[in-house]
């Protein structure tokens, strides 16, 4: 099997990626490979460089100012961060979720069928609004208030219509960042249960502070911390329940149990 | 589920097809409206080399003129182009006078209703006062000039009786004074405004009375944000025109009585330019070389200004 | 401790709480101190548009007509004005503004005021002075002007708005002024909004602000904010008036104006002035849009130009307008850069075009103001009120949008 079939098998691989803010090295050496379709669960101390590493893969990044990185970033065989690639078609195949709800201050339809405007939709805007607010368990609450702004919802609402914006875009993989921390326990289980549906269909990676949500919510998990340089690095990756039931790194095992962190 | 999901599925691409759609594709409408844009900025970049270079030229040619030295201009108290006479200092401490007098009025009362809405007022006072501030300052200065010379000139002569002049350089800086107040007080407020609440606090603390805590800790501490502010006043104090076009005298006049009637370089470049001036004489030319000396003025005060609250900044962000 | 201490220390402290309210009046004072001028300056302006006035007659318009010249038809008006002028007189006047056919019934009666009947005011004492001491000012008056009428005059009226200029204070209008300040307002904000925003847009969403040419453009803008206005009038004297003269006197356009001292001229002049005022207080409102809203724009697979056009900008707008507003009235109120580019208080025609010569409404209070007759004085007044009520409007409007603003954020 040739390298470029192999790469194929993942939805997203890192190759000794190593992210910088300025002369900070926020990220080292982390080697990580997405299962497709899948949610993958980022866990680690505040700090630990895990939102970095999300942002790095549709390029949100490269707004800050002074960040490079090095190393490469796979999707499809190609490497993200190639010179010939356009960060905007990037974010097209990878969408994402933030950690507040911030849908456009436009109506509940505007903000699904914007994205997809923009980037050259042509078929039945009406049926692909719906889709998206369907597939985003959102439907049945905004079905007749299609008009009203984003922001009228109620804050799981909102981020709900966050991600049906997002699915609207036809992406292949949807970033979440810690997507529930400024919810409810409610809210966040609507949430949780719509990963697990989005999940046939797309590829997940979440960041997340809450660990008994990566322990319910997720297929994978990995563990970052921070050396002793307050570079990130990635201390364990493997299916969530070996990560949680048997760590094998010990410093995974504190975390995890509360003894650090 | 399915049925509605069938709009969201994205075709079966071959790693190929995402390579090729993930390429750098030319944006040329982002291009244009990027470059547009730049020029926009730089429009003001083109302002100032007109600026510098039209007052240049022109006051190039003007210290050319034969009689005329850079000796003479800054030395010589005389002030009469047309007849050959050449010195500066009657228009400059024409400018001085009035300046300083503004500042008279402008830093104690600027600065007193700084301290007043930092730290007196209460949310609801700051919300009528400083809208009003903001229409005092949005007041035009030809109004002031009005001002100036159908009230405050009568009121004085009030005290000063005959002895003052009915064009004078007091009245005339009394209300550019007044004008100036709510430009120190706006800067000088938002220095106030960033001192960190511990520091009140901690005075507080210490059983400081109110006014103890507002006059010997929160003012020192935020000092170089109300000198920054007290100098931007002195800049615009040096640049205003109407005013003292209006009140304080039509013809040069070297003295420092303020009770007296005396031209300053801004009201001489307004008189000299009202008619129509003819290019190339010594009077047009002479417009340029008092307007390069304001512009090298009000700039270098703008300078230190920014620098100064440029520091203030840093020790409070 | 000693009680005495204690009690010298509790009167020590009444004397400081003592001092905190002496100063907390002073500063109180200090913040209204611009209040209570505004206040005198406005009542000074109304006192001196309001006045007792002593006027005297050449021609009694009595033996013109048997009913008010305001009443008159426009073809009776004609007919005074051909009986009582010299033909020589008539003709220039054809000349100087418009045939007399083609003039509407306020242009003749005012035209039969100047040239027939001619009033002048002898004199005129403000409001106040003239409600307190009205009998003695009468009697001043009649033993001065006995044939004089005495009348109160409000200086400001309907018809002072829309009278032609005058060398006679009597008779002149603001029409030409406002009209002026109107056409340099336009030819102002179209020029200045769209580089304005455009310039602001550009430092804040595209330029790097490490790079070394983004911060001279930075400091360039903030620097050129702080140069006094006369400065930019003797740049726009050299650059729009002279150097140009070709473009803005219209020539290159086959409407030659004769010079450069355009409304094209004062109004490309006044948009560099407001120019760095417009940038400074749209890229606020720019850096008050959310940095989630963008993401979330970005995140969607939007372009720059997407995210700003969509998202951005509409967010930033309310703000923008507000800047904008009162960059306008801050350019409605200034005189000194037109004075240079040649703003004329001889103006008698209405401006036609970007290439007429223009005169402003505080272009005329300057020019009334320093007049040596003190009736001038009294429609420089009339002018400020005028203005000041377009100044306030502009600002309230402005308030009302920032404070609307503030309750969506």
């Amino acid at each position: 099997m040739s390298e470029q079939n192999l790469s194929n098998h993942f939805a997203i691989e890192t190759r000794n990626l190593n992210l910088f803010y300025g002369n900070f090295r926020a990220v080292k050496d982390v080697n990580l490979q997405i299962v497709p379709r899948k949610i993958t669960a980022i866990i680690g101390p505040s700090g630990c460089g895990k939102s970095t590493v999300l942002r790095s893969f549709n390029r949100m990044n490269d707004f800050v100012p002074g960040f490079h990185m090095e190393g490469e970033i796979l999707f499809h065989g190609k490497n993200l961060y190639a010179p010939d690639v356009d960060p905007v078609q990037v974010r097209q195949y990878i969408g994402m979720v933030f950690q507040k709800p911030n849908p456009f201050p436009k109506s509940i339809y505007e903000n699904v069928a914007w994205g997809a405007r923009i980037n050259g939709y042509k078929g039945n805007m009406d049926e692909l609004v719906e889709g998206a607010l369907r597939a985003a368990a959102l439907w049945d609450e905004v079905k007749d208030n299609l008009k009203k702004s984003g922001l009228s919802l109620s804050g799981g609402q909102q981020q709900r219509l966050c991600i049906a914006r997002a699915l609207a875009v036809k992406p292949e993989i949807i970033l979440m960042d810690e997507p529930c921390s400024a919810l409810d326990p409610i809210a966040t289980l609507k949430i949780e249960d719509l990963m697990r549906e989005l999940s046939e269909n797309y590829t997940i990676i979440i960041v997340t502070h809450n660990m008994q949500q990566a322990a319910r919510a997720s297929d994978y998990t990995a563990f970052f911390t921070m050396d002793e340089d307050r570079a990130g690095v990635m201390v364990e990756y493997g299916e969530t329940s070996q990560i949680f039931t048997n760590p094998r790194d010990k410093r995974t095992e504190d975390y995890i149990t509360g003894r650090f962190g | 589920m399915e049925v509605s999901l069938r709009h969201l599925k994205r075709p079966e691409e071959s790693a190929l097809d995402v390579s090729r759609r993930l390429q750098k594709r030319p944006r040329w409408g982002e291009g244009f409206i990027q470059a547009f844009l730049f020029f926009c900025g730089a429009v003001s970049i083109l302002t100032t080399i007109g600026i510098v270079y039209e007052l240049g030229k022109e006051a190039l040619l003007f210290f050319q003129m034969p009689g005329v030295t850079l000796l003479e201009f800054f030395t010589k108290t005389e002030w009469q182009p047309t007849v050959g006479r050449f010195g500066v200092l009657p228009l400059v401490s024409a400018t001085l006078v009035t300046t300083v007098i503004a500042m008279m009025v402008a830093v104690p009362f600027g600065l007193g209703a700084a301290i007043y809405l930092s730290e007196y007022a209460s949310e609801k006072a700051r919300k009528v006062l400083k809208p009003a501030l903001e229409v005092l300052a949005g007041i035009p200065t030809v109004v002031y000039g009005y001002f100036a010379l159908t009230t405050v000139t009568p009121f004085l002569r009030i005290f000063f009786g005959d002895a003052i002049n009915i064009y004078n350089m007091l009245s005339a800086g009394l209300t550019m004074g007044i004008m100036i107040i709510p430009l120190v007080a706006s800067v000088s407020e938002d220095a106030l405004h960033s001192v960190p609440n511990a520091l009140r606090e901690g005075a507080y603390a210490m059983g400081a009375t109110r006014l103890e805590t507002s006059l010997q800790v929160v003012v020192p501490a935020a000092l170089s944000g109300i000198i920054a502010g007290f100098i931007l006043g002195f800049s615009r104090a040096i640049g205003e025109t109407m005013i003292v076009a209006i009140a304080a005298g039509a013809g040069p006049n070297f003295t420092f009585n303020p009770l007296k009637a005396a031209e300053t370089m801004t009201g001489y470049i307004a008189r000299i330019s009202g008619g129509d001036v003819a290019y190339d004489t010594p009077d047009y030319n002479s417009i340029f070389a008092i307007g390069l000396l304001l512009f090298g003025i009000s700039l270098v005060l703008n300078i230190i200004s920014r620098r100064i609250s440029a520091r203030l900044r840093e020790v409070y962000e | 401790m000693n009680r005495s201490v204690v009690l010298s220390e509790t009167g020590n402290l009444s004397v400081r709480h003592q001092w905190g309210k002496f100063f907390q009046g002073l500063f109180l004072f200090s913040t209204v101190i611009g209040l209570i001028v505004l206040g005198i300056l406005i009542v000074t302006v109304v006192d001196k548009t309001f006045t007792l006035v002593a006027v005297t007659n050449k021609v009694d318009p009595a033996t013109l007509a048997d009913r008010p010249l305001e009443e008159l038809s426009e073809e009776e008006l004609r007919q005074i004005l051909r009986e009582n002028l010299r033909p020589a007189r008539l003709r220039t006047i054809e000349r100087d503004q418009a045939p007399l056919d083609e003039m509407n019934q306020a242009d003749l009666t005012a035209l039969v005021t100047t040239e027939i009947v001619k009033p002048t005011t002898r004199a005129s004492y403000p409001l106040f002075q003239s409600l307190t001491r009205r009998a003695e000012i009468e009697a001043e008056i009649r033993s001065e002007y006995p044939d004089a009428q005495i009348y109160f005059k409000a200086w400001l009226t309907w018809d002072f708005l829309q009278r032609s200029m005058s060398t006679k204070p009597d008779l002149a209008g603001v029409r030409q002024a406002v009209k002026g300040s109107l056409w340099i307002i336009f030819i102002t904000i179209l020029v200045a909004f769209p580089i304005g925003v455009g310039a602001a847009i550009y430092l804040e969403e595209y330029a790097d602000h490490r790079s070394r040419i983004n911060r001279i453009l930075q400091t360039n803008i903030e620097n050129l904010a702080g140069v006094p206005s006369i400065i930019y009038g003797i740049l726009g004297l050299a650059v729009f008036v002279r150097t140009l003269a070709l473009i803005t006197s219209g020539a290159v356009f086959g409407v030659d104006a004769g010079s450069g001292r355009t409304i094209l001229s004062g109004g490309l002049t006044m948009a560099l002035l407001v120019l760095p005022i417009l940038i400074i207080s749209s890229q606020e409102a720019l850096r008050a849009v959310p940095r989630s809203l963008r993401e979330a724009s970005y995140a969607m697979g939007a372009t720059r130009w997407q995210t700003i056009w969509h998202h951005v900008l509409p967010y930033a707008l309310p703000g923008i307008l507000t800047g904008t507003i009162l960059t306008v009235s801050r350019a409605l109120g200034e005189t000194a850069p037109l004075i240079l580019v040649g703003a004329s208080s001889l103006i008698n025609k209405d401006p036609q075009s970007v290439f007429s010569f223009f005169t402003t409404l505080p272009f005329q209070i300057y020019n009334w103001t320093v007049r040596p007759q003190p009736e001038f004085r009294n429609i420089a007044a009339a002018a400020i009120l005028v203005l000041l009520a377009v100044l306030l409007s502009l600002n309230a409007t402005a308030i009302v949008l920032r404070n609307r603003l503030s309750k969506r954020i």
